[in-house]
């Protein structure tokens, strides 16, 4: 009894009166000791780790670079002069210049645009289609989830880069939107089932919930009930996968413009830059180095971020 | 089990047809001339044009004529005959004598991930959340992170220009000494994932309540983990050894393509370099069927392994 006498001393009193009668503000109640929420809680967690902030400083780094690349560097990437092949640093190029005598740091710095395009676009992409199918597949189950189900397997069973250089082959020929946006389309096409499968299963899960009979008693139709109810429980999971799937997008970009079949050159990418880089590593490795460095940070900060998210939503994997 | 594999056999060559037609559909149907996408950007000479239209059938048209030309190319490809590429070589000479080599690469590269991925994966998992567990679970994060396009070109400068330790490219008839370098690039992503999966499996097994049991009755903490715990935890990582096997043998584009290593992954690099359709085609179906063959192959293993899955 004295319990409840100072908890009641405790609460606000417009919370009090709401209990009463008005539709007041029933979530108001537990004021004084806050709601701990998974949200709530989670972002404790990873207010305190170290490498949520680093990759976050870096992902918004790299984000800054992709959209205005001229904070970072004063010289134009394009600017290839041959007489300073492999030279040193010098003024606003402080990593030297390639075989072809354009500006190493700037070129990197310029290449983070197509990187980030890919990967968020893919990743977009990627999560609309896994949205719907898991939705619909973990929604729906029986039939529609069998064949849904099939589909994801058959489509996870092929594998990315083979299948990437049969689609892209047949872009080899176009123009550089047309092939960004195919590497883009490829990359989601092969992409999407893992994010399908978290949606389809975290659904299935969010279906069975009692707020969702609730809805449905009022009379919700399917519509609704996916839409306000399951999928705001759905986008958390997926969220996370995407953040570690926009990273090996970027990987899977830069290896596919590495080989020849993604990006070509006017584009500057970091695959493209690594490749040339490559050949003349004997010469100078500076322009091998720097935009490898880029890259494995960029795909790196993703994959970390997406980890250090994922720990904090789901403390049973700690 | 039979049931299961016999299932598992006729879900594999629908999915087999289902590929190749893709393939097939996308690299030579629905173009304007498929003739000149088959050459690439070279010219095609109307001798040469009208030897290929005969050879491959296509004063048909229509779905019918599509299908005629998918079914020769499936024979042929069942037969063994991938026919040549555009240097006038038979495709199926050069995987015969890629194979070996990517064979003996992919094997360096197991060797690799069970000799350090697997011991290194045991122990982080006893000594859960110690000093060690905690490197390698660092470590494992930025092998992960790192593509093989970054990890090959700088391990090959490195530690083959330099520092040369080892011989930065691997030429003509590789040693096994050239392949060491390469086989560890290429090992190391699976070498970090399977040290992750092992040490996860080890992890929770030593929580099983046989473990317990093993403990109360005092059976010395060898016997119980070199026994008990392992038989156990390592059955999802032969699995995945076996799945990577594959994924292995179907050609390490990168890392064949940097270190110049004349296996099935660097006649693909070259092939899509040089715009050699016939001889890209050739290999992605080859190594298509490879790759499902290594599922099945997989699947059924995992059956046999662990007498707790059953499949209806």
């Amino acid at each position: 009894m004295s319990d409840f006498e100072t908890v009641a001393a405790t609460e606000d009193q417009a919370a009090r009166r709401g209990v009463s009668g008005e539709p007041g503000t029933p979530d108001r109640v537990g004021v004084p000791q806050k709601p701990r929420s998974l949200a709530g809680d989670a972002w404790r967690d990873l207010r305190r780790k170290p490498v949520f902030w680093i990759s976050l400083v870096l992902v918004v780094l790299v984000a800054a670079m992709a959209a205005v690349p001229s904070l970072f560097t004063a010289n134009d990437p394009r600017d290839c002069v041959l007489s300073r092949q492999h030279a040193g640093a010098s003024g606003g190029a402080i990593f030297g210049y390639d075989f072809q005598g354009c500006d190493t740091y700037a070129r990197a710095v310029y290449g983070a645009r197509a990187s980030l395009l890919v990967g968020a676009l893919s990743a977009l992409l990627t999560g609309a289609i896994a949205l719907v199918v898991g939705m619909v597949a973990g929604y729906f189950g029986r039939w529609v989830d069998a064949v849904l189900s099939r589909v994801i397997d058959i489509v996870l069973g092929i594998p990315l880069l083979l299948a990437a250089i049969v689609l892209l082959k047949r872009v080899s020929t176009s123009s550089d939107t047309v092939r960004l946006f195919a590497v883009i389309f490829v990359l989601a096409v092969l992409g999407w089932t893992t994010a399908a499968r978290v949606v389809r299963s975290s659904v299935i899960t969010a279906k069975e919930q009692d707020y969702v009979a609730a809805a449905r008693m009022l009379g919700a139709g399917h519509g609704r009930i996916m839409w306000r109810h399951i999928l705001p429980n759905a986008l958390a999971p997926a969220i996370v996968v995407l953040t570690i799937a926009l990273g090996s997008f970027i990987a899977a970009e830069a290896t596919l413009s590495f080989l020849g079949i993604g990006l070509k050159a006017p584009t500057i990418s970091w695959g493209i830059e690594i490749d040339a880089g490559r050949v003349h590593m004997r010469e100078s490795a500076t322009p091998l180095v720097v935009p490898s460095a880029f890259l494995a940070l960029t795909v790196l900060a993703f994959i970390m971020l997406g980890d250090a998210i994922r720990d904090a939503f789901d403390p049973k994997l700690r | 089990m039979f049931r299961f594999v016999l299932r598992r056999l006729l879900q594999m060559v629908l999915a087999f047809f289902g590929t190749t037609l893709i393939v097939y559909a996308l690299m030579f149907a629905g173009q304007g001339d498929p003739i000149q996408a088959l050459a690439g950007e070279r010219p095609v000479t109307p001798a040469q044009r009208a030897y290929l239209t005969e050879k491959f059938h296509l004063d048909r048209t229509g779905v019918g004529g599509f299908l005629y030309r998918y079914l020769d190319y499936l024979k042929n490809l069942l037969q063994g005959d991938l026919g040549q590429s555009l240097t006038g070589r038979s495709i199926g000479d050069i995987l015969a004598a890629a194979w070996p080599v990517t064979v003996k690469l992919a094997l360096i590269a197991m060797a690799v991930t069970i000799l350090f991925g697997v011991t290194a994966g045991v122990l982080a998992g006893i000594r859960r959340a110690s000093l060690f567990d905690n490197a390698t679970l660092v470590l494992t994060l930025l092998v992960l992170g790192i593509p093989t396009i970054v990890l090959a070109p700088l391990a090959q400068y490195l530690l083959g220009v330099r520092w040369p330790v080892f011989p930065p490219t691997a030429g003509a008839d590789p040693d096994l000494y050239a392949l060491l370098l390469p086989g560890i690039v290429l090992g190391s992503l699976s070498l970090a994932t399977a040290l992750r999966l092992t040490r996860t499996s080890v992890a929770e097994n030593l929580r099983a309540d046989y473990v317990r049991t093993a403990r109360s009755k005092g059976l010395a903490r060898r016997r119980i983990i070199g026994v008990h715990v392992l038989r156990n935890s390592l059955i999802p990582v032969i699995t995945f050894l076996g799945v990577e096997l594959g994924n292995l043998m179907s050609g390490a584009i990168i890392t064949e393509g940097v270190f110049n290593i004349p296996g099935v992954g660097f006649n693909l690099f070259r092939g899509i370099r040089t715009e050699d359709g016939p001889l890209v085609v050739g290999i992605v179906s080859v190594l298509v069927v490879v790759y499902l063959v290594a599922n099945l192959v997989v699947d059924v293993l995992y059956a046999v392994l662990d007498p707790r899955i059953r499949y209806e």
